[in-house]
């Protein structure tokens, strides 16, 4: 009858739209459930996930040394051109000519975060950290040389 | 314990000693004006934050949280933003209607201030046919709205605009019959008389089912008489246009903006005033301990808490439920309000002469 | 560039009976990317839209042909970047298949997971974007919780949020997280406590089925001639989950359910992602405990080189059927590379949907559409 499904009709809408809520006003009463990160103010413990690709670095150890060959096998598998291998020949104690790293110009604004470059290099020397915070005033701070001056390559790597 | 009538009474003493009584009259005017005018910028303030507040709450994050402790001037520095942006006057628009739109609308939240009981002996204009007056001013809105709509020289605002008015003007009745309801229960239209026949118990208890029915269709009404969502299809974002406030920039935009949180503010204020006592605090039955206890706290504070709770009702209507299509907007009302909301009467008016009520 | 007034007075000549053409778009606070649509009116009736494409069109597929076999894949994640690992899979698919590389089976199983949790977060992202346009605003706050659950796994293990570039041909780039399992684990009791919540307040809500059911109804046989694929058809009855039809990784050895809805309008559009959710999860349960141990890249090459000719691969995104087709000439780099993007004939069928409904219609019927623009525009 006509009525019925209109009292049924009315029953059945007001009864969701108040179980909706009851939703809402459970979160309204509930201010431990707010899963906001107050950013700026918990950079002291902030905890990044290792594996985060932030930027790519060449780690260096105490020495000051590094893994990195000059092999440019990182350029070579940059799909946009970030990076730029300037390498160098260095005569070595016995008298021999290496090729050796001069610089690696890592280009900050160009690079998608792709990982390939970590994955191509054959002596794990540059891996990404968790850095984010790249922001600068002026653009030519974001073109940076990984290799830390006055440093060489670790004894045994090829 | 604190009373706002005390100041009153002693206020209009010392003037009515000190001046003549014309001109005490007219500096109890000024006084009045300028309360009126300072109530609504701190309401503005207050609601807008509350607002937000209640909004990110809801949606589980903060609001906001930087501008003074707790967020508490963000409002302040809204409006400061708001004043220095440049107001656009659109090129062949009527600049008189144009300008004076948001007066108008600003204007009825001023007018509906009078008749409103705030506290005991606190009423700045007692008339006896007080929620006629009430019904009849919060219609001169839609002028506001349409000639709005109508100055931007605007199509799509002149749309969104006729929406917004067939939309306040149908919601009216709804709204008009739940008050009679109240009106038929306590035999008057006067609102200090509603107030003191809910002495021993406010309405809402009082006139059970057919009162609490009359509430939640005041309720929906006033939701969709000040454009609120679910009903804010006429000015929505996601919607093809903002609606009659498309054109509408800086501080003309913000006297609409602070209009709307009035227009609020003032209907649950009536909507506590008929239901839920206005300033009368919470009396159950005979416990007279408990009575006692209540009657200390100041009939300010009941009407402003009870006002707010209302507010804070509509406010949780809008982040809950998505927008109803203008089609159905008005089927809700013609449908399903009014239908009811004629039964409804027609019970209440069965109800108070078989005295069934309480 | 231009705002609606503007264009409504150089635009207002009335057409044939009055009618009115107005923009939507491309900067619309609904239109979820740069779309640009112009729409005909005949005062609330929508006469005609005709979508104008190109906002974002970055010309991946000519870039890609300058890009090594290996190289490519990244940019897909950009394409339809809802569901980039799924986008990933269907090129690394491809390479596999045309250098006949083996796949260990571990790595199958954890890209079914990670496709798998892909399509779960997208169809978060589209619940919370599509109450959104109809005006409820939490819902959207709420499947961004269960999304950043999604999101945080991936970065612990892929190393990014929103364009992982793990999956490569052969396996994975590397293993996964030590607590990968766990936290898969415990999103999955968070989401299964969490999805009554989406009822109470969309599906159940009496202002949201109205607004949606019997709006924009797609037939099956047009669904099938304007070529859509995913949720849009399987809510017009059409069976087309290529996870069923041709099973790719190990989607033959898992159990669920095609969902299938014959109404065809926006609400079962959304019934079938909110079912395709369940079943999602249903998939990662069956495979997260029985994650073989093993190689996670199978043995390739340096340099991979496709043989002369022509491969197709099609994989199920969030969307519909993501296609990659690349014609090699047996160098290191594909000679031409087309993808088909699933939102490109989802949108097509925009036009039949709404043409007839009023302008509040609109909104229902693009929001169940799910579009991202950059896949449309590639």
């Amino acid at each position: 009858m006509f009525l019925k499904e209109y009292i049924a009709d009315v029953v059945n809408g007001v009864s969701s739209l108040l179980k909706g809520m009851r939703k809402t006003g459970y979160y309204f009463v509930h201010p431990k459930e707010i899963i906001t990160e107050q950013y700026p103010d918990n950079r002291a413990t902030l905890l990044m996930s290792e594996r985060f690709k932030g930027e790519v670095v060449m780690p260096h150890d105490a020495q000051n040394e590094h893994a990195c060959t000059g092999c440019t096998a990182c350029e070579l598998a940059c799909p946009n051109g970030t990076i730029k291998v300037v390498t160098k020949f260095e005569v070595s104690p016995e008298g021999k000519k290496k090729k050796a790293i001069d610089a690696l110009v890592y280009r900050l604004e160009l690079c998608t975060m792709c990982n390939l470059c970590v994955v191509a290099c054959p002596s794990d020397a540059i891996k990404m950290a968790p850095n984010f915070e790249h922001s600068v005033f002026d653009r030519t701070k974001l073109t940076k040389v990984l290799n830390q001056p006055g440093s060489k390559i670790r004894e045994g790597i090829e | 314990m604190f009373s706002l009538e005390g100041i009153t009474t002693s206020v209009q003493d010392w003037l009515f000693m000190k001046f003549n009584p014309t001109m005490a009259l007219a500096m109890e005017c000024v006084i009045v004006i300028l309360l009126a005018i300072s109530l609504f910028a701190i309401l503005g303030l207050v609601l807008v934050l509350m607002e937000r507040k209640v909004a990110a709450h809801i949606q589980i994050r903060l609001g906001p949280n930087r501008v003074g402790p707790g967020g508490m001037f963000q409002t302040v520095a809204d409006t400061l933003k708001l004043i220095m942006k440049e107001g656009l006057v659109p090129d062949m628009a009527d600049k008189f209607l144009f300008n004076l739109a948001p007066f108008v609308v600003m204007m009825v939240g001023m007018l509906l201030l009078a008749p409103i009981a705030f506290a005991k002996n606190f009423q700045i204009w007692d008339i006896n046919i007080g929620v006629l007056y009430i019904s009849s001013v919060s219609s001169l809105s839609v002028i506001g709205i349409l000639m709005a709509g109508w100055a931007s020289n605007n199509k799509y605002s002149l749309l969104g605009a006729m929406r917004s008015g067939a939309q306040i003007v149908s919601y009216e009745l709804s709204a008009g019959f739940a008050v009679l309801t109240i009106v038929v229960l306590t035999g008057s239209l006067q609102i200090s008389e509603i107030v003191k026949a809910q002495e021993n118990g406010w309405w809402i208890f009082k006139g059970h089912i057919p009162a609490i029915i009359a509430f939640v269709l005041y309720i929906i009404a006033v939701t969709a008489e000040t454009n609120r969502a679910p009903f804010d299809l006429a000015e929505a974002e996601s919607e093809l246009t903002a609606g009659f406030h498309t054109e509408y920039s800086g501080m003309r935009f913000a006297l609409f903006f602070l209009a709307e949180y009035i227009n609020i503010f003032i209907v649950c204020a009536i909507g506590a005033t008929l239901f839920f006592g206005g300033w009368m605090p919470l009396h159950i039955g005979n416990w007279a301990a408990f009575n006692h206890i209540m009657d200390y706290i100041p009939s300010s504070v009941w009407f402003m808490g009870k006002t707010f709770f209302l507010i804070f009702l509509i406010m949780w209507f809008r982040w809950t439920f998505p927008r109803l299509r203008v089609d159905q907007l008005l089927n809700l009302e013609w449908k399903y309000l009014l239908p009811i909301s004629l039964f409804n009467l027609l019970l209440v008016a069965i109800i108070a002469i078989l005295g069934w009520h309480f | 560039m231009y705002n609606q007034t503007e264009i409504l007075k150089d635009t207002s000549e009335l057409g044939a009976d009055g009618e009115l053409v107005i923009n939507m778009g491309p900067q619309h606070p609904a239109t979820h990317g740069v779309l640009h649509l112009v729409v005909t009116l005949n005062g609330e009736t929508i006469k005609k839209i005709e979508p104008h494409l190109g906002y974002i069109h970055r010309s991946i597929e000519k870039m890609c042909e300058s890009l090594t076999y290996r190289q490519f894949i990244y940019v897909t994640s950009r394409m339809d970047y809802l569901s980039s690992h799924i986008n990933n899979l269907g090129c690394a698919l491809l390479v596999e298949k045309g250098m006949a590389i083996e796949v260990p089976d571990r790595a199958k199983y954890i890209r079914v997971i990670l496709s798998e949790l892909t399509r779960i977060a997208s169809h978060e992202l589209w619940l919370g974007a599509m109450a959104m346009d109809l005006g409820a605003f939490t819902p959207f706050f709420y499947a961004f919780r269960e999304r950043e659950m999604i999101t945080d796994i991936m970065e612990d293990t892929c190393g990014a949020r929103l364009t992982m570039n793990y999956i490569v041909p052969g396996g994975l780039m590397y293993d996964i997280h030590p607590d990968f399992q766990k936290k898969v684990k415990a999103f999955i009791t968070q989401f299964k406590s969490k999805v009554t919540e989406y009822e109470d307040l969309v599906t159940n809500n009496v202002i949201f089925q109205s607004r949606t059911k019997g709006v924009g109804i797609l037939s099956a046989e047009d669904a099938i001639s304007y070529g859509c694929t995913g949720p849009v058809a399987r809510a017009s009855g059409v069976s087309c989950d290529i996870r069923k039809l041709y099973p790719y990784e190990v989607y033959d050895k898992v159990e669920f359910d095609e969902v299938l809805e014959t109404a065809g309008d926006s609400f079962a559009r959304y019934i079938v992602r909110v079912k395709e959710m369940n079943q999602s999860i249903r998939i990662i349960e069956q495979l997260i405990d029985n994650i073989p141990e093993g190689d996670f890249v199978g043995k390739t090459k340096n340099v991979l080189k496709l043989p002369k000719g022509e491969f197709y691969t099609r994989v199920e995104t969030a969307r519909g059927e993501f296609g990659v087709y690349v014609v090699s000439e047996g160098g290191t780099t594909p000679h031409r590379i087309k993808f088909r993007s699933p939102g490109f004939s989802n949108l097509s069928a925009l036009n039949h949907i709404a043409a007839g409904s009023k302008i509040g219609d609109l909104m229902a019927s693009m929001g169940t559409l799910d579009l991202v623009i950059p896949d449309i525009d590639r």
